[in-house]
This record gives structure tokens, sequence and C-alpha cells, in this order.
């Protein structure tokens, strides 16, 4: 019974929903337990976005975090997988508007990346976020869509082996 | 491998973007149906039909037998499962993330509570 209720998911969880909306448009969205003023400050300041944006399940660590959350400004984000080489994630913010909406790009994938729109909306004390990949194409959203089931998790498979050859 | 998929994907989303074809999906969900069958139910021309049919099969949601002058059409899912499967794991991505913003925000919050005490 315990097992049970623990191996699934409550309630509260599962609030994320991603759809494609159409050819070239991924929407996502969730409802975060907090005021529009401190969910956006989480998002614009580099630090407190750090924390959040690679969960550990991912695998990932992020090594660098840069972010001008401006109207124009820029931001790089570094990845490392395992051991692997680092990558690279950069851009521009197209448009920021304090506590309503934040539109930037996404560059290294040249012309290919989408451009991202994340939406705050407060209700009630919490903030409904929309956020909207819209991609040049067709084609690039479903070039995006294959590349999505390849994974750190391999690498983190050979880190634990590793843990656990250490650990032996 | 993930090459193959993107065309599998590409063509079932076109597929999923008409309310018939959708309708035979579901048809086919309860059971197994000749192409005469499903143009009477949908009230169009077999070679209509046809056409929704071929699409389809193209995408993987359907396969069709021919038995002599009859063509039965019944659901395949692979192509299905793939999308599903593809979509959740996005999902998964999106909803560990938000979960960690979901605690930076409520150290946010029990920060805010604190320095309002000491004011």
């Amino acid at each position: 019974m315990d097992a049970r209720s623990e191996s699934q998911p409550t309630p509260t969880k599962s609030r994320t929903t991603v759809e494609r909306k159409s050819e070239r448009e991924l929407v996502i969205t969730r409802t975060v337990n907090g005021p529009v003023r401190l969910v956006f400050e989480a998002w614009a300041k580099p630090e407190l976005f750090a924390q959040w944006w690679v969960p550990k399940s991912v695998g990932l660590t992020l090594v660098s975090c840069e972010a001008d959350v401006r109207t124009g400004g820029q931001y790089r984000l570094v990845f490392r997988c395992g051991d692997s080489e680092p990558m690279a994630f950069f851009g521009r913010y197209i448009e920021v508007i304090p506590q309503a909406r934040i539109v930037w790009t996404n560059d290294e994938a040249e012309d290919a990346g989408p451009v991202t729109t994340v939406s705050f909306e407060e209700k009630g004390g919490k903030t409904l976020l929309v956020m909207q990949e819209l991609y040049p194409s067709k084609e690039a959203l479903d070039a995006e869509l294959a590349s999505g089931a390849k994974s750190c998790v391999d690498e983190t498979f050979d880190q634990l082996d590793d843990l656990l050859l250490v650990a032996a | 491998m993930v090459k193959c998929s993107t065309a599998g994907l590409d063509a079932s989303f076109t597929a999923l973007s008409d309310a018939t074809r959708r309708g035979v999906l579901e048809q086919l969900g309860r059971s197994d149906a000749s192409i005469t069958d499903l143009a009477d139910k949908f009230q169009m021309t077999l070679a209509g039909m046809m056409k929704h049919v071929g699409i389809l099969e193209q995408a993987g949601l359907v396969t069709t037998e021919k038995v002599g002058r009859v063509r039965t059409c019944k659901l395949g899912t692979r192509r299905l499962d793939e999308e599903t499967a593809w979509l959740e794991q996005h999902r998964q991505l999106w909803e560990s993330r938000f979960d960690e913003l979901d605690k930076v925000v409520d150290e946010l919050k029990r920060k805010e509570k604190n320095n309002g005490r000491k004011k």
C-alpha cells in the first residue's frame, strides 16, 4: 500500500503539460506556487536561475550561467555531461517585460533554433507559466523532436558505474 | 533510429490533424472495419475514405489487409507510441525543472517572510 502510493505521482505533481500546438510550435504550461513577483525574480536573476534550470535528474552539470535579462541583453549557459566536452547554449532577449513576459532566441542551433516566449500570469497567489517554443519551420521542430530522444542518461549510468567500482 | 522517427512523427502529426481521420482511429479502436464500412459510417465516398486510410497507413497508425475484394483496416499503434513517449519525456524534463523552480520560489517566500518579521 505504502509502496504503491510512493510510486504514483501525487495530485500536486503532473501539473506540467506539453503540447504540439501546430507544425512549428510547442506549448508548455505549469502553475508555480508563488506570486509572479518571486517567480520572475527566480527567472531573471542568474544566481537563482542556475538553481533550477538544470534539474539533477537530467544528469547535466551547469558549468556557468551568465544572463542579462533585459530587452537586448544576452545569455550564455554552459553545461557538461559527465566528462564530455562542455556545451554552450546562448542567445539574446528580444523582449523583457518585468513580471509579465520574457522572449529569447536560441542561437546555438543557428537558424534552426526556436524563439521562446514565457508569460507570467498571477492567479490567487500562484503563477501560471505559459511557454511557447516557436520554431522557424516544421522541419526544425521535427529535428528537435528527434534529437530530444538523445539524453545524458547513458553517461550518468557510466558515472554511477564508476562510483560503484570505487565503492566496491 | 533517431532520424527514422523524425519522418514518423511528421507523418503522424499530419495524419492526426484531420477530424475524420481521428474518428476513423477511434472507430478502429473499437473494432476492425472494411473501407466500405468506414465510408458508410463517415458518409463519404469509397475513394475519399481510401485517401484518409492511406494517410493513416503511411503514418503507421493503421494497417490494412486485402482479402478477396475486401480491404480490412485495423489499428497500428507503433508510431503513436513513439510520439507519446517523446512528449512524455519532454514533459518530464519540464516537470522536474519546474519542480526545482517551485523550491527556489518557496525559499524566496520564506526569506521574504523572515525579513518581514525583522522589520
